[in-house]
């Protein structure tokens, strides 16, 4: 293991707080947190929210922190590493790879939908996205950007740009990450982070001062946005529905960062003595107020104020950001500025998130190999590139990074958290646990915690993995009790109507030689690892 | 806006919102506590000492 790795540490508790937040804020505060609240009545839907952020989200937010912390006094920063030191079985480090194999493969997919923001708020500026009053316009540009109707059309030149700006993406990603983690992944956050939030509140006077652009349509005001956006509908009845509790905590578990390798790593570089308590609250809340209180308030009330009802409801995450929002940026006042800032917005929102997804396989990379930084860096620069290239060339209907979301961004995300879970409840043991998420505490944990930590976190995940496999893997429809396997798994195996998607199947062969390659490096950097202690010498 | 729209607004807003500021009041303004005293009021079952 490298010395300089070992001496890395966090400058300030600040700076890793908005280093963790900036992990957490990413586009789906802006762009799929809104559209959910508003498809399930935002009564109910802010209910189950709530409880999902208690009971799930900031249960293993804390977990990560404090097993992170821990591993890292013992010399460990990589995913695997953390896990050869808390499991104490030669098996944990090998479950450690899924936590190095998540943040690198989102990483590949991700960066190129970064690319899109930095090319939307380039073509505000110069005014190529002033494309008229028609929705459609705005989509036609959009899979023309991002080559949605042929594959290896991004790939294309011409009029389609997007390979310069995913060259300018990757380029200061890897530029910061060399830097290190204070020189490079702080001090961006440091200003990033605070840049984010005053644009947001810019963009959220703008849109709260909108009133009723249009006079011949009263009914499209930004107070009949607000309440599209808030009013409550039926709670009751939609309390009962298993598709809301499964959005209300899929959106907690993804918004948070958490299960994604990213804070375990994060929190391996603090120090013994370290605040984790308040400072993973901190970054928590941090993402809640950036989701609820921004993102709730600027997104779909503008859309619903140029577009009215039609313009809003049923639209993706996609659809929503680069189809939508581009029309009603174009429609407001000054929209060049407006439009670059929204798009700045979210440029900024995705790098502190993609940042954040490297550096667990620069850790990992320099302690299972024994490299240095600079060839760390460089390895993982082309580890990615190629993978990016994958996702970038098989870019109809946007299949492999579809295919990679679900498969990696998702599954395996559930599988990370239930691990950090009862590796904290009860590996670690939720006493030994407690007390070392309190050593250099600043505020204390409920006592009820230990109970949620222990049974109802792990349950309460139990449940809702259950339901999204059942939903979202075998198709099961709560209202009429059938299943038909999604396109997801029809995409593999095919089906009598149609045949197996080659690109899907690809894009899981991807997966597993990604995870492949990392289980024969855990498997060497394991001969090299000392056997982990007992534990019992560092008990607080 | 119906007024339970406002109410849900103003819940979801506001909390999320008080919950930040409260957690930067914390992290900018105090300095964590030594650690005995921390541990000590764990094992003692009370909160931990405030500033």
């Amino acid at each position: 293991m490298q010395s300089s790795q070992r001496a890395e540490t966090w400058s300030s508790r600040l700076g890793v707080i908005l280093a963790v937040a900036g992990s957490a804020v990413g586009l789906g505060n802006f762009l799929r947190f809104p559209g959910l609240a508003a498809q399930y009545g935002s009564g109910a839907f802010m209910i189950a929210y709530f409880i999902s952020l208690i009971l799930l989200g900031i249960p293993i937010c804390w977990a990560e922190w404090t097993l992170g912390r821990y591993a890292g006094q013992h010399g460990y920063r990589s995913s695997p590493g953390i896990f050869h030191v808390l499991i104490r079985h030669p098996v944990g480090k090998y479950l450690g790879a899924i936590g190095v194999l998540i943040p690198v493969v989102i990483y590949m997919y991700y960066v190129h939908i970064e690319s899109w923001c930095l090319g939307y708020m380039w073509y505000f500026l110069t005014g190529k996205l002033d494309l008229g009053g028609d929705v459609a316009a705005y989509g036609d540009f959009w899979a023309r950007f991002v080559g949605a109707t042929k594959d290896g059309l991004a790939m294309g030149g011409g009029e389609n740009q997007v390979l310069i700006f995913l060259a300018i993406v990757f380029a200061v990603n890897f530029f910061i990450i060399y830097r290190g983690v204070s020189k490079g992944i702080e001090f961006f956050c440091r200003y990033a982070m605070p840049a984010l939030i005053i644009l947001a509140i810019i963009i959220l006077v703008r849109v709260l001062t909108l009133g009723t652009p249009d006079p011949a349509k009263p009914e499209q005001s930004l107070l009949n946005g607000l309440g599209f956006m808030w009013n409550p509908g039926d709670i009751m009845t939609q309390l009962k529905k298993p598709q809301l509790w499964l959005a209300a905590a899929g959106q907690i578990f993804f918004s948070l960062s958490v299960g994604f390798g990213v804070i375990i790593t994060y929190a391996s570089y603090l120090k013994k003595k370290d605040d984790v308590v308040l400072s993973g609250l901190s970054a928590s809340s941090a993402n809640e107020f950036c989701e609820v209180a921004l993102g709730g308030m600027i997104t779909v009330p503008a859309a619903f104020v140029f577009l009215g009802v039609a313009g809003v409801v049923g639209q993706g995450t996609f659809a929503l950001g680069f189809k939508v929002l581009p029309l009603v940026l174009a429609k407001m006042p000054w929209p060049a500025f407006f439009g670059s800032a929204f798009f700045f917005l979210l440029f900024l929102a995705a790098i502190t998130s993609s940042l954040s997804m490297l550096q667990p396989g620069i850790a990992f990379l320099e302690e299972a190999l024994g490299i240095d930084r600079k060839k760390s860096v460089s390895l993982l620069a082309v580890v990615t590139g190629i993978g990016c290239a994958f996702v970038v060339y098989y870019s109809k209907d946007l299949k492999a990074l579809d295919t990679l979301d679900f498969w990696v961004g998702t599954f395996l995300l559930f599988i990370m958290a239930a691990i950090i879970l009862i590796v904290f409840g009860w590996g670690m043991g939720i006493e030994k646990g407690w007390l070392e998420a309190h050593q250099g505490a600043e505020i204390r944990i409920p006592s009820i915690f230990k109970f949620i930590i222990k049974y109802v976190s792990p349950l309460y995940l139990l449940a809702i993995f259950a339901m999204w496999v059942l939903k979202d893997v075998f198709g099961w429809n709560p209202d009429t009790g059938q299943f038909k396997p999604t396109g997801y798994v029809l995409d593999l195996i095919g089906s009598a109507e149609t045949p197996a998607s080659p690109v899907a199947r690809s894009s899981v062969l991807v997966i597993l030689i990604a995870f492949g390659l990392t289980l024969c490096a855990v498997w060497r950097a394991g001969k090299r690892w000392p056997p982990p202690t007992s534990g019992k010498e560092d008990l607080p | 806006m119906t007024p339970g729209g406002w109410i849900t607004m103003i819940l979801s807003v506001g909390s999320v919102t008080l919950l930040f500021l409260w957690c930067l009041y914390k992290v900018l303004a105090h300095t964590p506590p030594a650690e005995d005293a921390v541990k000590d009021s764990l094992r003692d079952g009370q909160d931990a000492p405030r500033e």
